[in-house]
C-alpha cells in the first residue's frame, strides 16, 4: 500500500510538444483517483510514466517514499489493467494470472492459493483452464483484473479498462471495480475519457487537457465549482450552456445583459462580479438548471424566459429540449411531463442560484479562490 | 398425429422451395467454376510430369531406360526394379551424402532461426541507438548476390586457418576440420550468414506486429527481455518460425554452390554435390541419376507435405497479418 506523488513531472516526445506538462499531484494511500480528459490530454501518458513504460523528461515520481524515476516497471510494485486486456493468448487463464508470480519465484502452492482466491472474488473459477480466445469480453476483463489482483501491488493502474465493453457490462463492471477498491483498500489510479466513469467511481477526479491539470477535486466539487471553462464544458451531460454577456447595474442590482434578455445576479454573487461591471463575462448554466416553468421545483426561484423549441429528446425519466432565443441555442433538461413540441414557444425557468461565471479572456471561473490560494490549500491537504 | 397440422405443412412447403432452389444454385456455381478447376488441375498435372517421369525412370531397368520412354512403363507395370537405388546408395555414396546433407542442413537452419529471432526481437522491441539504420543495412544485404561474397569469405577462412592452427584439427565423430573450408562448422556459418538478412526481415515484421500491450504487460509482470522473448514472443510466433524453418531448410538442402565452394571433400559432400559428380561420371546412366535425384527430393517433399499448412500461413504472416 502506498500513495503516489508527481513532482513537476514533464514528458516530451520526440515531436517536441510536451504530452504532460508540469504535472503536480499527491495521491494519498487508498485513494481511487480518476484521470479524465479528452484524447490527447496526456492522461494515459501520465499513467504510463507512473508505470515506467515511458521515461520522464523532467521531474520526479514517488511511490510511497521511494523515488522511482530510474526503477524499472517490474520493480515498482504496481499492476496495470490495459484497455485491450493484454492477456497472453497462448496461456490458459490460470497461467495468465500466475505468470507474474511465477516470474517472481513465488512457491507453486502459494500461487495456486492466490489465483484461486482471486478467481473466486471475480467469479471466474470455472474459466481457469480456458484460453483467452474462448472468453467473452467481460470475462477477459475479469481475467485482466485477476492478473492484477494476485500480484497484490501497492498501486493499481487502469488504462481505460471498460472502453471495449458494451454499455450494460460497462455499468456493471464499474460498480464491481468500486467494490474491489473498497475490499482491497489499495490505491487505484484510473484513466478514462468517460466522465460518467470518473464521476461514479472516483474519490477524487483530475481533469486534464493538453497535458496540464485543469482541476483536482471530488466529483461533486468538480461538478459544482468548475474552475474554468474547460472543466465546466467537459464535466456534465449534456454539456453546460455558455452565453456571452456584459455585467450591468440596474435598479434591482447587478444583472448580466445577454442582449435578448437580462439575467439578474443573485445577491451572494454580486460581490464577486462587482469588478466586472461594464465588462464582458461568459455565463454558464447547466441544462439541468433550466427548468420547465410549469414543473419548477418549489424551492427554486427561477428567472422565467420564453424560448422556441427546436428539437425534443425524451429519455423517459427526463426530456432534453433544444431551445433557441434570438438566435442563441441552449439546452434544457426538463420534467418529462413538459408538453413541448418543435416549433412551439415554451416558458423555462433559469435557476440563477446555479449560475457559473467565467472571465472570457483567461477562461477562469470568477469567484472561486484564486489559483495561488488553491495550490497552497492543496499542498496543505497533501501534507496531512 | 392423425390430423395434419396445416401450419406445419405450410412451413415445410416454404422450406422445401428454397431447398430446391439451393440445389440449382449450387449446381450453377459448380458449373461456373468448372473451367477454372479444370485449368488448375491441368496446370498442376503439367507441372508434375517431370517429377513423375523422374520417379518412374528411377525404378526402371537400365536396358529399358535407354531404349524406350518412361511412359512405356505403364504397359508393363511389374518390371520395376530397386537395383538403381541399391547401386546409387551403396556404391556411389549417396547414403553417406544423405547423412552429410542432414548434418549440414539441420544446424544451418537452426542457427539461422536462433540468431535471426534474437536480432528481430531487438530490432522490433528494444530501444538502442541507430536501430533503424542498422535494420536498413540488414535489409539492404538482401540485394547483395551471394556469388560476390564467395572469394572474400573463402580468403577469410583460409586466413583464419593459417592464423589459428588448432582449427585444422580433426573433429571427432563428424569428421573434417573444426573450422574453415572442408569443415561442417564453416559451412554452417556461411549458410547462416547468407540466410540471415531475409530471416531477420521476415521475423522483425512478424514480431513488430504483435500487440505492444502484451510486452508492456509482461514487463509489468516482472519479465526481463529474455523472458518476454522466450515466454511470449516465441510461442506466439510459431507460424512465422515454422515458415522460416521450411524456407531455410529447403534453401540449404538444395544448395550446390556454397557446398561446392566450402566442402570439396567427397566424404563430406552433400547430395547435391554427389549428384553433380554422378552426372559427370555416369552422364548416360539415367536410371542412376534419376534414383539419386529422387532421393534428394524425398525429404523436402516430406517436409513440405507435413508442414504445408504453416508454409502457406507463414508466407502471409509477415505481410498481411498486422
Amino acid at each position: 500500500m502506498a500513495g503516489v506523488t508527481f513532482d513537476k513531472v514533464t514528458k516530451r516526445f520526440d515531436s517536441g510538444l510536451p504530452a504532460v506538462n508540469d504535472f503536480n499531484l499527491v495521491v494519498p494511500d487508498k485513494e481511487f483517483l480518476v484521470l479524465v480528459g479528452p484524447s490527447g490530454s496526456g492522461k494515459s501518458t501520465a499513467l504510463r510514466l507512473l508505470a515506467g513504460l515511458e521515461e520522464i523528461s523532467e521531474g520526479r515520481i514517488f511511490i510511497g517514499d521511494r523515488l522511482v524515476n530510474n526503477v524499472p516497471p517490474k520493480d515498482r510494485d504496481i499492476a496495470m489493467v490495459f484497455q485491450s486486456y493484454a492477456l497472453y493468448p497462448h496461456m490458459t487463464v490460470y497461467d495468465n494470472m500466475a505468470f507474474g508470480l511465477t516470474l517472481r519465484k513465488v512457491p507453486k502452492e502459494e500461487i495456486r492459493k492466490r489465483v484461486e482466491e482471486a478467481a473466486r472474488t471475480l467469479g471466474i473459477e470455472g474459466l481457469l483452464k480456458r484460453k483467452p480466445r474462448a472468453l467473452s469480453g467481460g470475462q477477459r476483463q475479469r481475467v485482466a483484473l485477476g492478473r492484477a489482483i494476485v500480484r497484490d501491488p501497492a498501486v493499481f493502474l487502469f488504462d481505460e479498462p471498460l472502453s471495449n465493453l458494451d454499455a450494460k457490462l460497462r455499468v456493471q463492471t464499474r460498480a464491481e471495480i468500486s467494490k474491489l477498491h473498497f475490499r482491497l483498500g489499495t490505491t487505484f489510479i484510473y484513466v478514462t475519457h468517460d466522465q460518467v466513469e470518473a464521476m461514479t467511481m472516483a474519490t477524487r477526479i483530475v481533469v486534464m487537457n493538453q497535458g496540464t491539470i485543469q482541476q483536482v477535486g471530488t466529483p461533486q466539487e468538480i461538478y459544482d465549482r468548475p474552475r474554468n471553462l474547460f472543466v465546466a464544458g467537459f464535466i456534465g451531460s449534456p454539456a453546460m450552456n455558455f452565453f456571452e454577456g456584459a455585467v450591468v447595474r440596474d435598479e434591482a442590482g447587478l444583472a448580466i445583459d445577454l442582449e435578448s434578455f437580462k439575467l439578474p445576479v443573485p445577491t451572494e454573487k454580486e460581490r464577486q462580479l462587482a469588478p466586472y461591471i461594464g465588462k464582458k463575462v461568459t455565463l454558464g448554466i447547466r441544462p439541468e438548471n433550466v427548468h420547465s416553468a410549469d414543473f419548477t421545483p418549489m424551492d427554486i426561484r427561477g428567472f422565467k424566459v420564453e424560448a422556441e423549441v427546436e428539437v425534443t429528446e425524451s429519455l423517459g425519466s427526463e426530456e432534453i429540449l433544444y431551445l433557441s432565443r434570438d438566435g442563441k441555442q441552449f439546452l434544457a433538461r426538463v420534467d418529462p411531463r413538459t408538453d413541448a413540441r418543435p416549433g412551439q414557444k415554451v416558458q423555462v425557468a433559469i435557476d440563477t442560484e446555479r449560475l457559473h461565471t467565467f472571465d472570457p479572456e483567461s477562461g477562469e471561473s470568477i469567484g472561486l479562490p484564486a489559483a495561488e490560494e488553491r495550490s497552497e490549500r492543496e499542498a496543505e491537504a497533501a501534507s496531512l | 398425429m392423425a390430423r395434419p397440422n396445416p401450419s406445419a405443412t405450410g412451413e415445410a412447403a416454404v422450406r422445401a422451395r428454397p431447398a430446391g432452389l439451393q440445389v440449382a444454385a449450387t449446381a450453377r456455381r459448380v458449373a461456373g467454376r468448372l473451367p477454372l478447376h479444370l485449368s488448375v488441375i491441368g496446370l498442376a498435372a503439367i507441372w508434375s510430369i517431370p517429377t513423375i517421369a523422374l520417379l518412374i525412370s528411377s525404378f526402371r531397368d537400365p536396358g529399358l531406360v535407354v531404349t524406350s520412354g518412361w511412359w512405356n512403363a505403364i504397359r508393363d507395370p511389374f518390371s520395376f526394379t530397386l537395383d538403381n537405388y541399391e547401386i546409387v546408395l551403396d556404391q556411389q555414396g549417396m547414403a553417406r551424402s544423405f547423412v552429410n546433407s542432414l548434418i549440414i542442413t539441420i544446424p544451418s537452419t537452426f542457427l539461422t532461426i536462433l540468431v535471426a529471432a534474437f536480432a528481430a526481437y531487438a530490432f522490433a522491441w528494444m530501444r538502442f541507438p541507430l536501430r533503424n539504420m542498422l535494420f536498413l543495412i540488414v535489409v539492404a544485404l538482401l540485394v547483395v548476390p551471394l556469388q560476390m561474397t564467395l572469394i572474400p569469405v573463402l580468403k577469410l577462412y583460409v586466413e583464419l586457418n593459417n592464423r589459428f592452427g588448432f582449427l585444422d584439427n580433426e573433429v571427432p565423430l563428424l569428421g573434417g576440420r573444426w573450422f574453415g573450408t572442408n569443415s561442417y562448422a564453416g559451412i554452417w556459418v556461411a549458410h547462416t550468414a547468407y540466410g540471415l538478412p531475409f530471416a531477420v526481415y521476415l521475423l522483425r515484421n512478424f514480431f513488430g506486429g504483435l500487440p505492444r500491450d502484451l510486452f508492456e504487460s509482461a514487463y509489468l509482470d516482472g519479465a526481463s527481455d529474455f523472458k518476454v522473448f522466450t515466454r511470449i514472443v516465441i510461442p506466439l510466433s510459431m507460424p512465422a518460425l515454422a515458415a522460416l524453418a521450411i524456407f531455410q531448410f529447403l534453401w540449404v538442402w538444395n544448395d550446390l554452390l556454397v557446398a561446392l565452394i566450402f566442402l570439396g571433400d567427397p566424404d563430406r559432400a552433400p547430395m547435391t554435390l554427389t549428384i553433380t559428380n554422378l552426372v559427370s561420371s555416369f552422364g548416360t546412366s539415367y536410371q542412376l541419376l534419376t534414383a539419386a535425384a529422387f532421393i534428394s527430393m524425398a525429404l523436402p517433399l516430406l517436409v513440405f507435405f507435413a508442414l504445408q499448412r504453416y508454409f502457406v500461413q507463414g508466407i502471409l504472416a509477415g505481410s498481411v497479418k498486422g
